[in-house]
């Protein structure tokens, strides 16, 4: 379980977050919505220490990892991956040893059982045949899913998702929303996704979370938070679902 | 007005001791991760290509011109006082203990450094640098000490590759056009060039390779995230590698001669 207590941050002398608190099921799929600039990303990278609060602490299944650091946070690390918003693949590496990298310079497995991983995820991912190409020679939608398949490759416990189809068409979107889910189903990681996609998310995540004003507005079980009474997130959700 | 001038002063002093001091943290932090394994032969001779080996021609260009320039010149001084002979040791040293180093650490920073500025900032701006540090891999480790290394060991090799080609060049003008005696020109060379002018030159070769990589490195890492930020940081990159090169010469110069 993931767990924020009192999470305060400011960026350039900004206040981003104002006193977050938000437990994170195990498990379970988790999305953080909210209107831009409120600082969901900003929060998503406490989660992994990439960014450290200024206040508030963060804790990992029992251990506070906010002013951990070098060899203690790595372990904490080793337990996360982390699916970017642009993919961040390494541009000089091929697709292939984008997704191997992890594998050679964490496990390091001999080179035909990285063979055999990598060629299982990009199957999954629907990348065979792409593991030659380089990043600049993908589309929008492949770039993302060599991302995910590079996120998978390690089998982590928990992934966090920083707007994983902002940026494609709907149906690739919808292609990479299906994916995730059908990867959370099969191998049961924790999953923390940022995303805009409303109404969309709500149909595939267990538990909703609003950032508001710096802090979280509301949390629920997703059939629970399209029924709320919150005026403000009724307007939210209707401004970003005009059909709902 | 004037305590406007005086307080602006002062925070731009501030601001560049605060920038100083995370430059001198990042340097401390990269050295630290230069002994510790994983080792990574594959990176550090890549980049000892790319430093070093990608560098070459404008070195040579470089250093042709250069020592012609020195014949071309120094023949024509020489012969005013009558002292033509010594032409081939005025060339050796001059190339050797000065411009060998600083012409080729110029051009390094011009054509290597840059390159290092900008890959390093492209990729904080693309988050590959966090995706690095998601995966618990040090990109202090992984990006920094390569390049650092290579640059270290790339300059004094490439400065070797300037003094031959200089003094080649010096031989060409100054005896081959100008008519100067070739006998002379290699005497006065072998007699006027010491080896401690040679260890003294390549000393500050490997200096000058640290500051190109310690410079440039950290512009780009710590580089704002913006197209305009990491255009900013290249140019500030390139102009504070080449002021320090040109600093450390004049302090190295001065403890070795």
């Amino acid at each position: 379980m993931i767990t924020l207590v009192g999470v305060e941050k400011a960026l350039g002398g900004e206040p981003i977050l104002r006193g977050v608190n938000l437990t994170i099921p195990t498990g379970k799929l988790t999305t953080l919505i909210g209107r831009s600039g409120e600082g969901k990303s900003v929060l998503l990278k406490h989660l992994i220490g990439l960014i450290r609060p200024d206040r508030g602490e963060v804790w990992v299944d029992g251990l506070e990892i906010s002013r951990l650091q070098g060899r203690r946070l790595n372990q904490v690390r080793e337990r996360f991956a982390m699916l970017f918003q642009g993919a961040a693949l390494f541009d000089s590496l091929t697709v292939f040893d984008n997704v191997a990298f992890p594998l050679r310079e964490k496990r390091h497995l001999p080179e035909p059982a990285v063979r055999r991983r990598v060629a299982e995820k990009l199957e999954q991912v629907g990348l065979s045949g792409m593991e030659h190409k380089y990043p600049a020679e993908l589309s929008g939608g492949m770039t993302k899913r060599a991302g995910l398949a590079r996120a998978l490759v390690m089998e982590p416990e928990i992934i966090l998702f920083d707007e994983p189809t902002t940026g494609l068409d709907p149906l690739m979107a919808k292609t990479i929303r299906e994916l995730i889910v059908a990867m959370h189903r099969a191998l049961g990681f924790t999953a923390v996704m940022v995303s805009h996609e409303i109404p969309a998310i709500f149909a595939i995540s267990d538990w909703v979370a609003m950032l508001r004003g710096g802090t979280i507005g509301a949390m629920a079980p997703s059939a629970d938070f399209q029924r709320t009474a919150d005026p403000g997130i009724r307007e939210f959700i209707a401004a970003a679902d005009p059909a709902g | 007005m004037v305590t406007a001038m005086v307080a602006r002063f002062g925070r731009l002093t501030l601001v560049l001791i605060q920038e100083m001091g995370r430059m001198l943290l990042f340097l401390l932090a990269t050295g630290t991760w230069l002994l510790r394994p994983p080792f990574r032969p594959v990176q550090l001779a890549r980049q000892v290509h790319f430093i070093g080996g990608k560098s070459t021609f404008v070195v040579v260009l470089t250093a042709a011109f250069t020592g012609m320039v020195l014949g071309l010149q120094l023949q024509y001084t020489l012969q005013k006082v009558g002292s033509e002979a010594a032409l081939g040791s005025v060339v050796g040293l001059s190339l050797i203990r000065e411009l060998g180093p600083v012409f080729a650490a110029l051009m390094v920073t011009a054509r290597a450094g840059s390159a290092m500025t900008a890959e390093l900032g492209l990729m904080q701006i693309t988050e590959q640098v966090d995706a690095l540090e998601t995966m618990a891999i040090s990109p202090l480790q992984y990006l920094i000490a390569p390049r650092v290394v290579a640059s270290v060991l790339g300059v004094p090799l490439l400065v070797a590759i300037f003094d031959v080609v200089g003094i080649a060049g010096g031989y060409l003008v100054g005896v081959q056009l100008l008519g100067g005696n070739p006998g002379s020109y290699w005497g006065s060379l072998h007699a006027g060039v010491e080896w401690k002018d040679v260890w003294g030159g390549l000393l500050k070769a490997g200096s000058f390779g640290l500051i190109v990589s310690w410079v440039c490195c950290y512009k780009g890492y710590a580089t704002r995230r913006s197209a305009e930020g990491l255009g900013q940081a290249t140019t500030e990159a390139v102009v504070l590698s080449a002021v320090l090169i040109l600093v450390a010469d004049y302090f190295l110069t001065s403890v070795l001669l």
